[in-house]
């Protein structure tokens, strides 16, 4: 009989004792993680706000040096994120419907574009080194005003790589929702922390969905 | 039963939707429109990130304190953005006598 009723409704154990019931304990994790993504968005935002203050002064040399980079792989990896991000949230609908094959599913294949976005990524940071644009390091140019393409090439890998170790963690946390998830714990009525993770994923997809542009597409090619 | 998130077939419309401004923003970018470039790139962003919000992570459904909390990660973003390039933009208005 016991167990018939956790099914039907959650049972009380699923409720932390800080709250009356589930429903109060997820809208308290989704602000928690709401103003969390709020710090995040302040966090990129320093580098956004480089990039602009740079960008205004040197609008040429910007155009110039994001011709460099590679615009194929930046668009395939936008394309990635943002399927992945349709199946995280199809994941986060099967949670909510206690469907455990399919969540289970749904969160590798999430985890899988983030590994194959990294991957085209580290093709990409491989290249960029090849062809001496990493700044500091072996950054060498031909055009004019080298020092300005070098700080657009800064901001690139910093607002790429602060981006990628999103993705990185990103990857972890699904993987290990994943493994979770074969306990059926995110399916007997308690689905909040596939919702959360959820947050975060679409959080770094809308962050890539700025930086494509702005990065690879800054005045036309 | 009743759910908080979508049906699949709304998630899928979204994909499709956030795909084909994905597609366009990377033509534009072949194209010289001047100024109009990093207007439209800015635009189609910004349309996809809201896209992204309001059905994936579900604001357009969610509570008004879940609004309020999004809005105001945007909004400490324009304070800081505005305030700074406020600065940057107006240097040399005025001539100072160093």
């Amino acid at each position: 009989m016991e167990t018939t009723a956790a099914l039907t409704e959650p049972s009380q154990s699923l409720v932390a004792q800080q709250f009356d019931n589930l429903e109060q304990q997820r809208g308290a994790a989704q602000l928690g993680m709401w103003v969390f993504l709020a710090t995040e968005v302040l966090f990129f935002g320093g580098l956004f706000l480089a990039y602009t203050v740079f960008r205004s002064l040197y609008p040429r040399d910007f155009a110039a040096a994001s011709h460099h980079t590679e615009v194929l792989i930046g668009g395939i990896n936008t394309a990635i994120l943002l399927f992945s991000s349709t199946l995280m949230a199809l994941a986060v609908r099967a949670a909510e419907l206690r469907n455990k094959r399919t969540l289970i599913r749904l969160l590798l294949a999430t985890a899988l574009f983030g590994i194959a976005f990294m991957i085209l990524k580290g093709i990409e940071y491989h290249k960029d080194w090849t062809d001496h644009l990493v700044p500091v390091l072996n950054f060498e140019w031909h055009s004019p005003n080298p020092d300005h393409a070098q700080i657009f090439f800064w901001l690139y890998f910093a607002m790429t790589g602060l981006h990628a170790i999103h993705v990185t963690v990103g990857i972890f946390v699904m993987l290990s929702l994943a493994l979770l998830a074969r306990t059926g714990r995110f399916t007997t009525g308690n689905y909040t922390p596939i919702e959360i993770a959820g947050l975060y994923w679409h959080f770094v997809d809308v962050v890539w969905i700025f930086l494509f542009p702005l990065l690879y597409l800054a005045g036309h090619r | 039963m009743e759910t908080t998130t979508h049906p699949p077939k709304t998630y899928w419309k979204i994909c499709a939707a956030l795909m084909l401004l994905l597609a366009l923003t990377w033509s534009i970018g072949y194209t010289d429109l001047g100024l109009f470039n990093l207007i439209v790139a800015l635009v189609v962003a910004i349309t996809k990130a809201l896209l992204v919000a309001l059905f994936f992570m579900h604001i357009k459904s969610g509570s008004r304190l879940l609004r309020l909390a999004a809005t105001v990660g945007v909004i400490w973003l324009l304070i800081m953005l505005s305030l700074t390039l406020s600065d940057y933009f107006t240097r040399g208005w005025v001539p100072l006598n160093h």
